[in-house]
Order: C-alpha cells, then sequence, then structure tokens
C-alpha cells in the first residue's frame, strides 16, 4: 500500500470557511462532543433495552423464574412497551442519526461544525430528558406504559384500559413528543448543515453514501416525526380534553363508557394511520445510516469504488421515498379496506427493488477484491448477510392473503429484528469500530483504536449468536405463536395445547438470546479497556479516502487548524492497482488530479 | 406434480389446515418460503465467493451486474404478488353468498364471545350500556328488541363443517386480534366498527382462537376453542342451545 499524501498549498480564498462560525465554541455546543453525548446516551439505553429483551425472552419459557418480585402480565408487558420504545427511538434513531452524524458528518463534508449548534444541543437536551421521562415511568403509580410502542387507542386512550395506562401513559406520550421535537431540529440541523456548509468540491455526487443515507434519513425524518407529534398531541387531547379522535362514541372499557365528546364519534383506525405513517418511515430512519455506512466500509477495505455509486445515491433516495408510502402495510388485517391492501401491497415489494440492487452492489464492490477483514468489515459483511435474510421476508408480508396467516407472529418479531434491529446494530458496530480513533480523540487526546482481536471475536460470537436467535423465531411464527404474549405455558383451551409445542423451539431461541446478550461483554469490555489503554491511531487508520480523515478536519487538529481551508477534487474510494498489483488511494482532499475541480 | 412434492418438505411447519381457502394460501406461502430461501442462499454463495477469489480489476458492467438481475427480480416478485391478490381478491374482495351461516364474533378483555341470531335469522340490538358479564350479558343484548329473545350467546365457536360462515367481527373495549391459525384466518376486531370476513371450515376438529393484538394484561390467555361438527351433529347442537335458551 502506497499512500499518497501530497502538501496541498494554501488557499488562495479562504474567507468561503465557516459562515456560521461561533469562535471561540463552547464544548457544550461542540458537535463531537454532542456526538458523544449521544452515543453515550444510546450506550445507556441499548445496555437496559437488551436486559430487558431477557427479561422478556426469560418470562416466556419459564414465567415462574422470577419470583421475588414475580413478573406479573402486565409487568411483561410494560418491559415489552419500554424495550421497543427504548430500542428505536433512543438506540436505533438516536446512535446513527444523531450520535454519528454529529461526530462524522460535518468533517465528511468539509466543515468544521454542524450548522445550528446552539439548537444541536437543545436537541441532545431534549432527548436526555424524553429518555429521563421514560424511565421515569416505571416508578409512579400503576407502573409505565403496556400498550406497546405503537401505543393503539383505545387501549392507549382510556386510563381503564389496564395498569400502566394512567400516568405511566402520560409520561410516555411526553416522553416520545419531547423526542420527536429533538429529532425535528436535529433533522433540519442535519439538511441545512449538508445543504449549505459542503466545502468547496464536495458536489451532491463526490458525497460520501453515508452523508446521502444521513440526508435521506434527515428528510424522512421532519416528515414522519411531526406527523408523529400531531398524533401524539389529538391522544393526549383525547385523554384530557374530551376530545375524541380515536374513541368511538358507547367505547366500553372495564365498565368505563365513553359517551362521545368533541369532535363526536372517532376511530381507533386514524391511529394506525398516523402512527404507521411516521412508524414505517422511522424503520428506514434507523437503517439508512447504515446501509450507507455498510457500502463505504466494504469499498474502503476492498480498496474499490462502491459499484454502481450512482444508481446508489438514487436507491437511497428511492427507499426513502417509497418508505412513506407504504405504512398501510401494517394494516392489511387491522381494518384497512381490502382494495387499499393491494396498493399497499405493491408499494411495499417496489421497496425490494432497491434494495435488492444495494445488496447487488455490495457483493459487486466485494467480489474478488480480496478485502482486508478488519473488524468494521465483518460488521459491515455481517450487515448484508441480515440485509439478506430479513429483507427477503419482507415481499413475503407484503402479499395481504400471507400477512392474514402471519400478521403479529412472531415471524414478523423475527423478520424486523434481522432486518431492521440487528442489522442497525451491526452498523453501529462497524461504525464504532471503524470510527473509534475519531471518537475518542480530542485536542488534548491522541485517538485510540478498538482492539481488533477482541472486535473479531465479538463479530463472530455475535454473529452465531444473531442467528441462533432469530432464524427458528420464523417457525415458530410459521406454527402460530402470536407476539405479545407473557407466556406460552398454563394457558387453557386448544390454544393452551398449540402454544405449548412451540415451547422446545422458543427455550432454544431463549439460550440464543442469553448466548448473544453475553457475547456484547466482550464489546463492553473492548470499550473500557480501548478508551484508556487502546492503541494510538495513526491519522488515517484504514486508508480511508473521505475527508474525516483529513488531517486538518480532525478532532485533534480541528482548532489549530481552523483558518485552513478544505477542498474537495474528486470522489470518494478512489483506489489505485499497478500493474505490480500495489494498490493506492487517493483521498478526496488530494489534488492529484486537479482538473477535476468542479466548484459549484 | 413435482412442485407440489417440493413444497410439501415445508407443510409440517404449519398447522393442520381446516378451511377452504387454506390450502391455496399454505402452497403460495410455501412457494414464497422456498423461493425466499433459494435468493437468500444465492447472495450468500455470491458474497462468499467473492470474498474467496482472488483479486481481479473490478467489474464495471452496471446492465448485467444490477439491471438483468434486477429485471428477474422485479419478474419473481410481481408474478408472486399478482398471485397473491387473485387469492386475497377471492377472499376479501366480496361479501358472504346469501347462503352464508351468519355468527357475530365480541372481543373484549379478555375473552371472546359469539352470537348466533337464532331462528328469526336477525341479531338484536344490542347496547354497551346493557353489557355486563356477570349479569350474564357479556355483548349488552337489549331484551326490549324483538329480535334478541331467541338470540344465543356462547363462549364457544361452534360451526358446520362445509357451509360458508359469515363472521361479524366487534370489539366493547380496545382493538383484538382474531386469529384461528388452523383456519388461516385473522382480522382485527376494532371498536366501533363491524368488520365482516366469511370463509369456509372443511374439516371437523377442536381448533384455537388467539387474541393476536395486544389488548393488556390478559392478553396472552385471551383464547377460545373453535368446534367444527359434522353438519348433523351442528344442528342436534343448536337444537340444544335453542332449547335451554327457551325451554
Amino acid at each position: 500500500m502506497t499512500p499518497n499524501p501530497k502538501p496541498s498549498p494554501p488557499d488562495p480564498n479562504p474567507q468561503r470557511a465557516a459562515p456560521y462560525s461561533l469562535l471561540p465554541t463552547p464544548s457544550l455546543l461542540d458537535h463531537h462532543t454532542i456526538g458523544r453525548q449521544y452515543l453515550a446516551l444510546a450506550l445507556v439505553a441499548v445496555i437496559i433495552g437488551t436486559f430487558l429483551s431477557l427479561l422478556m425472552r426469560i418470562h416466556i419459557v419459564w414465567p415462574e423464574f422470577f419470583r421475588n418480585p414475580p413478573i406479573r402480565p402486565e409487568d411483561y408487558l410494560a418491559i415489552v412497551t419500554l424495550h421497543g420504545t427504548i430500542m428505536l427511538f433512543f438506540v436505533l434513531t438516536t446512535a446513527p442519526q444523531s450520535g454519528f452524524s454529529n461526530l462524522i458528518l460535518p468533517a465528511q463534508i468539509g466543515a468544521r461544525h454542524m450548522a445550528f449548534p446552539r439548537l444541536n444541543a437543545a436537541s441532545f437536551w431534549l432527548t436526555a430528558l424524553a429518555l429521563i421521562v421514560l424511565l421515569a415511568s416505571p416508578l409512579v403509580p400503576g407502573g409505565s406504559a403496556i400498550s406497546g410502542w405503537t401505543a393503539y387507542p383505545p387501549l392507549s386512550a382510556v386510563a381503564s384500559a389496564g395498569p400502566g395506562q394512567a400516568l405511566g401513559m402520560d409520561l410516555w406520550l411526553a416522553s416520545i413528543a419531547l423526542f420527536s421535537i429533538a429529532s425535528t431540529i436535529s433533522s433540519i440541523n442535519t439538511l441545512v448543515t449538508i445543504v449549505r456548509l459542503r466545502c468547496e468540491g464536495m458536489t451532491w455526487r463526490r458525497l460520501p453514501l453515508t452523508v446521502w443515507g444521513w440526508f435521506t434519513a434527515a428528510l424522512i425524518s421532519i416528515i414522519a416525526f411531526s406527523v408523529l407529534l400531531a398524533a401524539l398531541l389529538l391522544l393526549f387531547c383525547d385523554r384530557h380534553a374530551g376530545t375524541s379522535f380515536f374513541v368511538p362514541t358507547g367505547n366500553l372499557v372495564n365498565g368505563v363508557l365513553h359517551s362521545g365528546g368533541h369532535p363526536g364519534n372517532g376511530s381507533p383506525l386514524l391511529w394506525l394511520h398516523l402512527f404507521w405513517f411516521f412508524g414505517h418511515p422511522e424503520v428506514y430512519i434507523a437503517i439508512l445510516p447504515g446501509m450507507g455506512l455498510t457500502s463505504m466500509i466494504l469499498a474502503n477495505f476492498s480498496h474499490r469504488r462502491v459499484f454502481g455509486y450512482r444508481l446508489m445515491i438514487a436507491t437511497t433516495l428511492m427507499i426513502g421515498f417509497l418508505g412513506i408510502l407504504l405504512w398501510g402495510h401494517h394494516m392489511f388485517v387491522a381494518g384497512l379496506n381490502p382494495f387499499a391492501s393491494t396498493a399497499f401491497s405493491v408499494t411495499t415489494i417496489a421497496i425490494a427493488l432497491p434494495a435488492s440492487a444495494k445488496v447487488l452492489s455490495w457483493i459487486a464492490t466485494t467480489w474478488r477484491s480480496r478485502p482486508r477483514y478488519t473488524s468494521a468489515m465483518l460488521f459491515a459483511l455481517g450487515f448484508v448477510s441480515l440485509f439478506v435474510t430479513g429483507g427477503l421476508t419482507g415481499p413475503v408480508l407484503a402479499q395481504p392473503i400471507l400477512d392474514e396467516y402471519l400478521h403479529n407472529t412472531m415471524f414478523v418479531v423475527a423478520h424486523f429484528h434481522l432486518i431492521m434491529a440487528i442489522a442497525g446494530i451491526f452498523g453501529l458496530f462497524a461504525a464504532t469500530y471503524y470510527w473509534f480513533p475519531l471518537l475518542t480523540a480530542t485536542r488534548r487526546r491522541p485517538g485510540r483504536l478498538l482492539s481488533e482481536r477482541l472486535g473479531r471475536w465479538h463479530f463472530w460470537l455475535s454473529f452465531i449468536g444473531v442467528y441462533t436467535t432469530f432464524l427458528p423465531m420464523h417457525f415458530t411464527g410459521l406454527a402460530g405463536e402470536p407476539r405479545h404474549y407473557a407466556q406460552l405455558s398454563q394457558i387453557p383451551n386448544a390454544a393452551g395445547r398449540m402454544l405449548a409445542a412451540t415451547l422446545p423451539l422458543n427455550r432454544h431461541i431463549t439460550y440464543g438470546a442469553i448466548f448473544l446478550a453475553s457475547a456484547q461483554i466482550l464489546f463492553l469490555v473492548n470499550l473500557a479497556r480501548s478508551l484508556r489503554r487502546g492503541d494510538l491511531a495513526p491519522s488515517n487508520p484504514w486508508q480511508s479516502t473521505t475527508l474525516e480523515w483529513h488531517p486538518i478536519l480532525h478532532p485533534r487538529a480541528i482548532a489549530a487548524a481552523s483558518e485552513q481551508a478544505v477542498a474537495v477534487y474528486r470522489s470518494p474510494c478512489e483506489y489505485r492497482t499497478s500493474h505490480a498489483g500495489e494498490v493506492s488511494f487517493l483521498p478526496q482532499w488530494s489534488e492529484d488530479a486537479a482538473t477535476s475541480i468542479k466548484p459549484e | 406434480m413435482p412442485l407440489a412434492v417440493h413444497l410439501a418438505a415445508l407443510l409440517p411447519l404449519l398447522p393442520a389446515d381446516a378451511s377452504a381457502h387454506g390450502p391455496a394460501l399454505d402452497h403460495h406461502l410455501l412457494l414464497n418460503l422456498w423461493i425466499i430461501f433459494a435468493l437468500a442462499t444465492l447472495a450468500h454463495i455470491l458474497l462468499l465467493t467473492g470474498l474467496a477469489l482472488r483479486r481481479a480489476t473490478e467489474a464495471r458492467h452496471l446492465w448485467s451486474i444490477e439491471f438483468l438481475p434486477l429485471a428477474i427480480l422485479a419478474i419473481v416478485f410481481t408474478a408472486l404478488a399478482v398471485k397473491a391478490e387473485l387469492l386475497w381478491a377471492a377472499t376479501r374482495y366480496t361479501g358472504a353468498s346469501h347462503e352464508a351461516m351468519q355468527v357475530e364474533v365480541t372481543g373484549l378483555q379478555f375473552a371472546w364471545y359469539f352470537r348466533y341470531p337464532g331462528p328469526d335469522a336477525t341479531f338484536g340490538i344490542t347496547r354497551p350500556q346493557l353489557a355486563s358479564a356477570a349479569e350474564g350479558n357479556p355483548v349488552g343484548i337489549d331484551p326490549s328488541d324483538p329480535h334478541s329473545a331467541d338470540d344465543i350467546v356462547t363462549t364457544e365457536l361452534v360451526l358446520p363443517a362445509g357451509r360458508e360462515i359469515d363472521l361479524r367481527l366487534q370489539a366493547q373495549d380496545v382493538i383484538h386480534g382474531f386469529f384461528v391459525p388452523e383456519l388461516r384466518l385473522k382480522q382485527n376486531a376494532i371498536p366501533g366498527e363491524s368488520i365482516h370476513i366469511h370463509f369456509t371450515p372443511t374439516t371437523p376438529g377442536t381448533y384455537a382462537i388467539l387474541c393476536t393484538q395486544l389488548c393488556g394484561l390478559g392478553h396472552y390467555r385471551m383464547n377460545a376453542n373453535l368446534r367444527v361438527l359434522h353438519p348433523g351433529e351442528f344442528q342436534t347442537w343448536i337444537a340444544a342451545k335453542e332449547k335451554a335458551a327457551h325451554p
């Protein structure tokens, strides 16, 4: 490998730099700090969320395991609700879309800060407050909400519908409302930063695919979260202001009769539409940054261009666009008009095409490349595997007649955990191993690397654990096991016999989940160890071509070199192989071929 | 038929099938599972082969690597979708025939109740104010309505084999999910709405009715039995019920 560093002459026009500059930047407004705060918050959240998932898996198969205090069925549902809410919002949305984007995005487009530092900090503190409100909800009378992360009314609209549906549900609403506001602010910040602060030469076509991922996710985030916020307010009004948007007249919950309000006769289906108009884009918000990063890491360690770069940009945008048109597939058997089901089925299956295009590009990028198997590369390859396995069940569930059998069974749980949750987490792991030097470097401290040896163990154990846990879940789903069941034993009637038959496989799934969660201890150990004592990272440890590794945009140098202009001369991932087989790389900031500058 | 034999290899994954529309659904589901299994295997083989082979210059042919496979995938998915929509249209686009037997299903925390209209073939009016399981009137039948008197309310769903059934799904309090795995039947019951589904049970037996929409703390134990009887046995059962209701 022959890196080709070349000293740049000083830029003759430095005045273009930093139109929104705040000097000196107070540390709490620094985007690196905010990114680290988000990631720390997500780490706390993911540890809690994983612990809750183990409680669920154990309770499903051994309900008597917990005796003091016991987990009652309502506690189980509170755990389900907290697990889903924490993981979806505070891990899978927060870490990629706010954490890593704050840490990496500005440098990757050649900027030194985000567009709105104060809004940025406000958004983080609102997110932190939202998490505190949510985590406080188990402590209030009745405990936390039990209506799942989807909070379907009337269960979520009427306090008498169950324990946790009084104050606990109000706290859930407050938490998610705060989160929606924070997320919208953060997305506006991301969009403005990408549109306005790209450095000279950073054309749209040269934007790294990670930036395209953040950009698309931020676009749909604004659309989705604003609708969710409106829906949350309507639900709050139904609960406390005497309206009935979501509750029909004559609804009788636990002896409490709803005799109608303003405006008249409501319908729970309105909530389903509003919620899933947010909820489905939300899963793309969670996964789009991971897709972008996977493309870049595969190319980086394969020493190749991303195959079909422009097509990858197009498919990212197409996934974002189609992602807001297919919410109805959550409602095929939930009261949607059967004709509408057909329409939503078509839009849903259509998204298989841009998704498949991405998989083909990933295979073509690594094809006969003899890549370097770093931990980041392994997790990116794992992402591809999970994306394929989890993604292919998508078109199956998109067919209403099949959804009629599979809806709300464990088959769906397996599907979305593989494609969205675990693939998203693998994206986050890849990001952590890849960007750890930038995560740890500050003005005063050098960047460090995570242990690659521990990283490889972490990858292989996680990869085996994921498939051990989630593949069999498809089969219990096909056997008819529904979601959200607190236990499968001691249930009367024919249902009891049917559910008990799935117990052997379910015990296996629980063992798999415990194994998978235990494997994450390696990651925590690696983090704790490498934070202080990890190997010192060279300035561009992975021979990357993107700007976050530019010497003067590095967190260590950024303040000292704030006057130096940054310019981009080429697309990312330019690697060259000589006839002798030697690979060299040309970073985006290398002006080897200065003629290719295309200032916008 | 060799295709059917191959499909059938996965059949033990599913519960027994006891409805008229079920076998076509199963066939299509298993076909889907085989196709996605093949595609997942192919993708992994391609990925691993590419990683194993020695380094070569990078590929450039966008058409053969991206657009040709995408066109094939588009055809496969379109074919599956068309077949699925035909099956969906056959069960959902039209209502039940006039000869179908009417049964009303009411979901409430945490039980299913079933109401038969009786000899007058008309359901009496229900009022939520009157609903009280303790007083023996869980669905709130209004006794002042002349159609109410012969209505029969049960806690198990009993149906004759071979006759089309028109189910009217309702929910009293929160959303519930009416799921009969052996009949390949699922539909949410929504408060404030009456949703009709129709089907024909074929095989006598006792089957599970579950709830598949999170409905509160008793969600996991909200279930009922479905008993599909031979038509003769069903006549005996319904006659006994009618007699017990109006001795």
